[in-house]
């Protein structure tokens, strides 16, 4: 039972990074329709900009507490990662909209291409390890419970909690929600399009930051190619939650989370891949809807 | 007098335009490159990360985006503009600008600079040093494609009239060329890195077209059918010894089952899910490559895959007593095998042109076609759509498995590496830039994003320029990724934008790009 729990925690800490990246891929598909490949290498780049940012401050000051240079990497990151996708939505997807609909796929499977590779030739290609930065593991009834889960957990709930609140209850979440129905009725009504669909890049980019940030804390080393993985499993997330749906990108996210650690615990841990993957192919054929999405209803 | 004047203001407006937009793209470069490109992070000796701090490549980069940026916004922006009102009055086209930079004069500069520098090139290089070198082969072959390119254009209504034909005589003579040029050894680069390899991507191309550009459906993971074909023939030709010529249409069959396999649940998946489902197969298949490892070996792969022989006729390995250069009595070389693969690959790649061609005159072809326009129409037109797309994804697979046996003959070794998504992506890419569904478009653009990744390869002389740590290969991938978000932008209907109907009333019309939707369902 412990180790089972013990388990629990492991996939919840997953599914919170999982939760947080799947968020930008089932906005970016609410409104514009279209699957932001790119994103899982957004989220490399944020890890990146964090771990730069992460030795700059070692290297400038003595000491720094962990909790501001944890911010500090947080906030940078998402500014970054921000400005990132912003231009890669004006120079790659909104010169396509409007075309046919594989041509922004093919432009956001370039961007990722580029994206890889334009870290891996400025920064090198081998792994680059962190000291760890935190450290203390605390023991709650024989089941080990590690500060870095905590922050995750705590850090992606308050993030969600004022994701929520945006989205719901600011002019910006309702434009946004409005473009998600109908993109050309928003605009009839006084909706600014274009920078709605900008600020939902943003918006994505910077949660994948804080993703990407984390992640770089919970394993302590990061690599050019580390957007792939987390990305395809993050947009099985999102499918698997019901893709355009905010809540059910959560828990698709905590569903892949706990689905892989516990795959890994009792299974066998080179097939954990296998295990999400093909989770996704029977979710979409048996439930194409996901759990919370809306099911498509079929116009002719 | 007037519309001189709102030329000039509207130009001063225009630059003032262009240093304000070159002055944003400095600050976005600049807050974009300020880390990642700004410091490095390096590994010291304790195997801790330090930064390395690069001032110098970020301000270049800055400067260069806001330099490109200025000249778009100034320069190319309007001159397109108004090259689209010149044609649309002239009916030129886009000829009217070529006319420009393919004249006879600058013809003549080009053949003397060819001419002189391919006869006095090596003294000159001697005479100049290293650095100045390298610039000169560079012009050289700026001079030589120059030469070329302005044949190309001058007899563009030739070519047009009988591409195929052409096209298919280029590719026969090409190793025979490669050859009388270079030797047997020096050939050996051009025929297997250029020719083997683009016609390989040629072949898988073709194959997914039949899939993603005349059915419709969207595949991310034709690499799987490409991966089950090659360990196919690497498992049955190491294990019972099995031929070649045996295992061809075996690895095509089985890479066929698994696509009916793999088809059969994705049946009801529309568009973006469909490849969402694809690519996950095609990540299951290579995680079970290398998890497997009692069948598969593993990621250490599979080595000493055989040889293919002429059918059994003439054979490729030194030690057989039919060896090639036994049977004729001449020099051992290893070019032969490349140039007998070369030719090998050409036909499997005329094979898949062929049933391609004649396939879409079948009912079948039609049913494709007429599924990817729109699937309903085709439903209530009774058009069986299980079959339909079952047999689409069969025959896609099928060359997929063609093209993955010869892959494994052709390496003599397999690791799941080589099957990786971004194969995928760069099939799909193909297909796609070369516009959906034209054969012709396709090639074209395997030969023009393979070949020239690949020739970054035989850039040398940049690390002359660039100095010894600049190394073009590293380069590959970004550039052919970023070449594909230039040409679809660009040209979001790929290199060959029209598409002629297969069934037609009366009169063959060619159909507007943009009356068509591909890839929809």
């Amino acid at each position: 039972m412990q180790y089972f729990i013990q388990q629990l925690i492991n996939g919840l800490t997953l599914g919170s990074i999982y939760g947080l990246i799947a968020i930008g891929y089932t906005m970016v598909y609410g409104i514009i329709g279209m699957i932001n490949f790119a994103h899982g290498d957004i989220f490399m780049v944020g890890a990146f900009t964090a771990l730069i940012v992460f030795l700059i401050l070692g290297a400038m000051f003595y000491s720094v507490p962990v909790a501001a240079a944890l911010l500090i990497m947080m906030i940078i990151s998402m500014l970054l990662v921000s400005l990132y996708n912003w231009v890669i939505e004006k120079i790659a997807y909104r010169p396509l909209r409007g075309s046919f609909r594989l041509a922004p796929l093919i432009t956001a499977i370039g961007m990722s291409i580029v994206l890889s590779n334009f870290v891996q030739v400025t920064q090198g290609p081998r792994n680059k390890p962190i000291p760890p930065m935190v450290s203390q593991v605390y023991n709650i009834y024989g089941i080990s419970v590690s500060l870095k889960q905590i922050i995750i957990v705590v850090v992606t709930a308050l993030l969600l909690v004022i994701f929520w609140y945006v989205v719901n209850k600011t002019a910006l979440g309702r434009a946004q929600r409005a473009c998600e129905q109908d993109r050309k009725m928003a605009a009839l009504l006084g909706i600014n399009v274009d920078r709605t669909i900008s600020i939902t890049f943003i918006i994505g980019a910077s949660l994948a930051a804080v993703a990407g940030t984390l992640f770089l804390m919970y394993y302590g080393v990061v690599v050019f190619s580390d957007g792939f993985v987390p990305g395809v499993k993050a947009f099985t997330a999102a499918v698997l939650g019901g893709i355009g749906s905010i809540p059910g990108a959560v828990v698709g996210g905590l569903a892949i989370g706990f689905i892989e650690s516990i795959w890994s615990a009792y299974f066998s841990i080179d097939y954990k891949d296998v295990a999400a993957f093909s989770i996704l192919a029977i979710v979409l054929i048996f439930m194409p809807s996901g759990i919370l999405g809306r099911p498509e209803v079929e116009k002719v | 007098m007037a519309i001189a004047e709102t030329t000039k203001t509207a130009g001063t407006a225009n630059v003032a335009a262009g240093l304000r937009e070159a002055f944003y793209a400095a600050v976005i470069a600049f807050f974009m490159f300020v880390l990642l490109v700004g410091v490095k992070t390096d590994q010291n000796i304790h195997n801790e990360l330090v930064l390395v701090p690069r001032p110098y490549l970020l301000a270049g980069l800055v400067v260069l985006a806001a330099v490109v940026r200025f000249v778009q916004v100034v320069y190319l922006t309007p001159f397109l503009a108004a090259q689209k009102v010149a044609d649309v009055k002239t009916g030129l086209l886009p000829t009217s600008v070529a006319l420009r930079v393919f004249n006879t004069r600058n013809l003549v500069i080009g053949v003397i600079l060819a001419g002189g520098l391919l006869l006095f090139g090596t003294s000159l290089q001697a005479a100049v040093g290293p650095y100045w070198g390298a610039w000169l082969g560079l012009l050289r072959a700026a001079a030589i494609i120059y030469v070329i390119a302005w044949g190309i254009f001058y007899f563009r209504s030739f070519i047009s009239a009988y591409s195929y034909s052409l096209g298919f005589t280029v590719l026969v003579l090409y190793p025979i060329v490669m050859v009388s040029l270079f030797g047997f050894q020096g050939s050996l680069k051009w025929v297997d890195n250029f020719g083997i390899q683009i016609l390989i991507y040629v072949m898988l191309a073709w194959g997914l077209n039949i899939v993603v550009g005349l059915a419709g459906l969207l595949d991310l993971g034709y690499v799987a059918f490409y991966a089950v074909g090659a360990y196919s023939y690497a498992l049955l030709g190491t294990q019972f010894g099995w031929s070649f010529w045996i295992l061809l249409p075996a690895a095509g069959a089985m890479a066929a089952m698994w696509g009916i396999i793999l088809g059969f649940p994705v049946l009801r998946l529309r568009g973006d899910y469909l490849a969402i489902v694809t690519l996950a197969f095609g990540e299951i298949i290579r995680l079970v490559l290398i998890n497997w490892r009692e069948v598969t070996n593993g990621a250490a792969g599979i080595s000493g895959i055989p040889k293919v022989s002429f059918f059994g006729v003439i054979s490729f390995n030194v030690s057989d007593p039919n060896y090639i250069a036994k049977v004729f009595d001449i020099a051992t070389s290893g070019a032969y095998y490349k140039i007998f693969l070369y030719y090998l690959i050409l036909a499997l790649c005329m094979l898949t042109g062929y049933v391609t061609i004649r396939l879409r005159r079948l009912p079948v072809g039609r049913a494709w076609e007429a599924l990817r326009e729109d699937e309903i129409a085709c439903r209530s037109l009774g058009i069986n759509t299980t079959t339909t797309k079952l047999t689409a994804f069969a025959i896609g697979a099928m060359f997929g498995g063609f093209a993955g046996s010869f892959f494994a003959a052709r390496q003599g070794f397999v690791s799941p590496e080589s099957f990786i998504f971004l194969e995928s992506a760069i099939i799909l890419a193909i297909v796609v830039l070369g516009g959906m569904g034209s054969l012709g478009g396709i090639a074209v653009a395997a030969a023009v994003m393979v070949g020239g990744t690949e020739i970054l390869r035989e850039m040398q002389f940049l690390k002359m320029i660039f100095g010894p740590d600049f190394t073009p290969e590293l380069y590959r991938m970004l550039l052919f990724g970023a070449a594909m978000v230039i040409v679809m932008v660009w040209k979001p209907r790929g290199f060959v934008g029209s598409r002629e109907p297969t069934a037609f009333l009366k009169e063959r019309k060619a159909v507007s790009g943009s009356f068509t939707k591909e890839g929809h369902g």
